[in-house]
């Protein structure tokens, strides 16, 4: 005969708390790629975090150490996969700096503008996901709809939707197409109504409203403690902004507001990148406005690849020039440099060393959702679980530009 | 030569002496060379100054100049969001690498040093949790070292791998870290 035992109920009044360790991820909607976060639950507040990255980590600044300058674009496109054209731009003003040298008029704008579209994308993925993660769908299908239109756009003018690798050293790939201007200012004419629809659908939304308002606070002096950057800052009140503060391309030209909000919290991170957008489409309109005729690549050889590539068919000097390029890259001058931009998820930096071959010594990405997401040490500390996933997904961390 | 650079040379030049080297500015950043030993002084100074006020720390970067004989350095990029100024302070390092943490600063740094450490080796001194960031538990050798192979090291999960076994540092074991 088997002896039985008792079970034995907890007194009802008596404390019967255990912590409970909880793997969210890597697979998991919610964490926006794949992270892991190692939780210890007590009951449904969230006692530790510890996050684990890494499982996208691809080594691409050893593998930058192999490749030459024109060969590092398209890795740079895979860090933050949803607005490629800025990792481009961040790639190209740092290696430009080092050669001292300036893309033309009409190249930095082009730049400036596809950035500004890529800025569009990013923020119109978090506009949508946030929402979704609290339980609300509609708002990203409808962002998807316009996401689509800007990955149109930019497939018009790189043949790319979403690695569009249009940046060199010295310019832009290729002018822009013919029929794009019609194109870009339908877009411009049809968004600002359409960010106003997201806006009635998620801002009268009294779940996701009581779900962020007041949620994961981040104050002015912990973000800046923290590392934060871009939107994520802006939201706890610093007013700073690479494009205003220390302008590069042709951002000094333009006029637009730099959006920052008081509150520091999970709702005003998502409000802030919604006013962004609107900002952004004031910038691309600027742009279409003043864009100027001449070439979108510098005049140099030496760095850039022939204009007409018809004449490499037939020219001795065009064959050797691009064969030159391709096959052993340019040289760079010796010395290091730090030029960081403002990505659409804060500043985004390259440090690169070269000790004057045409591949770089060391390159260095400060990737800013790396940063951002190490502050949800900082916020979600003692928070219900529930919560920490509302911090996540406005902290708008991209997991390929963490892991790089 | 701008204001600030001869502002900030001077306030530095005041606190440590000779000490600091400076290595002079370009494409927007000044630069300053420092001995490890004195980094987080400095940076503590250079953050709380009232007319300097660098309290954004943006990234700290392991390098490794193999086969340079001090072999590795690490760079601080600073950035004033008050005064809009970049600052980047390198401090060489010898094998074994070792450098106090400035986690004690700027809570950002926890994880740019977690990442020098994953990377190149270097060990920040006074970390609260210096544990790997990229790489998994376990992993021997550390990956962005100019001597590790780019496709890493033959085993069963890397066919494609360089000959040879990683090499093992018993000293710098992962499982020494205090």
């Amino acid at each position: 005969m088997t002896e039985v035992t008792e079970l034995s109920w907890p007194e009802a009044d008596a404390p019967h708390t255990k912590e409970v360790l909880l793997n969210l991820g890597p697979q998991h909607p919610s964490t926006h790629g794949v992270l892991r976060l190692v939780l210890e639950l007590d009951g449904e507040y969230v006692a530790r975090v510890d996050p684990h990255i890494g499982y996208l980590h691809r080594g691409t600044e050893k593998l930058a150490e192999s490749f030459t300058y024109t060969q590092i674009f398209p890795l740079t496109d895979r860090l933050d996969y949803l607005c490629p054209p800025s990792n481009n731009l961040a790639f190209a003003l740092a290696v430009e700096k080092l050669l001292g040298i300036e893309a033309p008029i009409r190249a930095q704008y082009i730049r400036v503008l596809m950035a500004e579209l890529a800025r569009i994308s990013g923020h119109l993925l978090i506009t949508g996901a946030l929402p979704l993660d609290l339980g609300a769908m509609t708002a990203l299908l409808y962002a998807m709809r316009e996401r689509e239109m800007i990955m149109d756009l930019l497939e018009m003018i790189s043949g790319a939707r979403m690695h569009t690798s249009f940046c060199r050293v010295g310019g832009v790939r290729e002018d822009l197409p013919d029929g794009f201007f019609p194109k870009i200012r339908e877009f411009c004419d049809i968004f600002p109504n359409r960010i106003r629809d997201y806006e009635r659908l998620v801002d009268n939304n009294r779940v996701f409203l009581k779900r962020t308002q007041g949620i994961g606070v981040i104050s002015a002096a912990d973000g800046i403690d923290l590392g934060l950057s871009g939107p994520n800052l802006r939201a706890s009140g610093v007013d700073w902004d690479i494009r205003r503060d220390e302008p590069y391309e042709i951002y000094d030209r333009l006029a637009f507001n730099v959006i920052t909000r008081d509150e520091g919290d999970c709702y005003a991170r998502w409000r802030c990148r919604v006013d962004e957008m609107r900002e952004s489409v004031r910038i691309i309109e600027q742009c279409l406005d003043q864009m100027p005729d001449g070439p979108f690549q510098i005049d140099m050889p030496t760095i850039a690849f022939p204009v007409d590539k018809d004449r490499v068919h037939c020219s001795m000097e065009a064959l050797i020039q691009h064969f030159d390029l391709s096959a052993y890259g340019f040289k760079v001058p010796k010395g290091e440099v730090y030029s960081a931009i403002e990505a659409p998820k804060g500043e985004l930096g390259f440090y690169i060393i070269s000790d004057g071959s045409p591949k770089p010594f060391r390159m260095k990405v400060r990737a800013p959702s790396f940063v951002n997401l190490q502050a949800l040490f900082g916020v979600t500390n003692a928070r219900y679980l529930a919560d920490m996933i509302a911090v996540l997904g406005s902290l708008d961390p991209v997991m390929a530009e963490v892991d790089k | 030569m701008s204001v600030e650079t001869s502002l900030i040379r001077t306030l530095i030049a005041e606190r440590f002496g000779g000490a600091i080297e400076e290595l002079g500015f370009s494409h927007g950043v000044h630069a300053f060379a420092a001995p490890p030993d004195m980094i987080v002084q400095l940076c503590r100074f250079l953050k709380e100054h009232p007319a300097l006020r660098f309290d954004f720390l943006s990234d700290i970067c392991g390098v490794d100049h193999y086969p340079e004989a001090p072999r590795y350095e690490a760079v601080y990029h600073l950035f004033s969001l008050p005064n809009k100024w970049r600052v980047r302070i390198k401090c060489r390092l010898r094998d074994p690498p070792r450098i106090p943490s400035v986690t004690g600063v700027w809570r950002t740094a926890n994880w740019h040093e977690r990442e020098a450490w994953d990377m190149y080796g270097i060990r920040f001194e006074g970390h609260p949790d210096l544990r790997r960031i990229y790489m998994w538990e376990g992993f021997e050798g550390f990956p962005q070292r100019k001597d590790f192979p780019l496709r890493g090291y033959k085993d069963k999960l890397n066919p494609f791998g360089a000959e040879g076994p990683p090499p093992t540092q018993p000293d710098l074991a992962t499982k020494d870290i205090p």
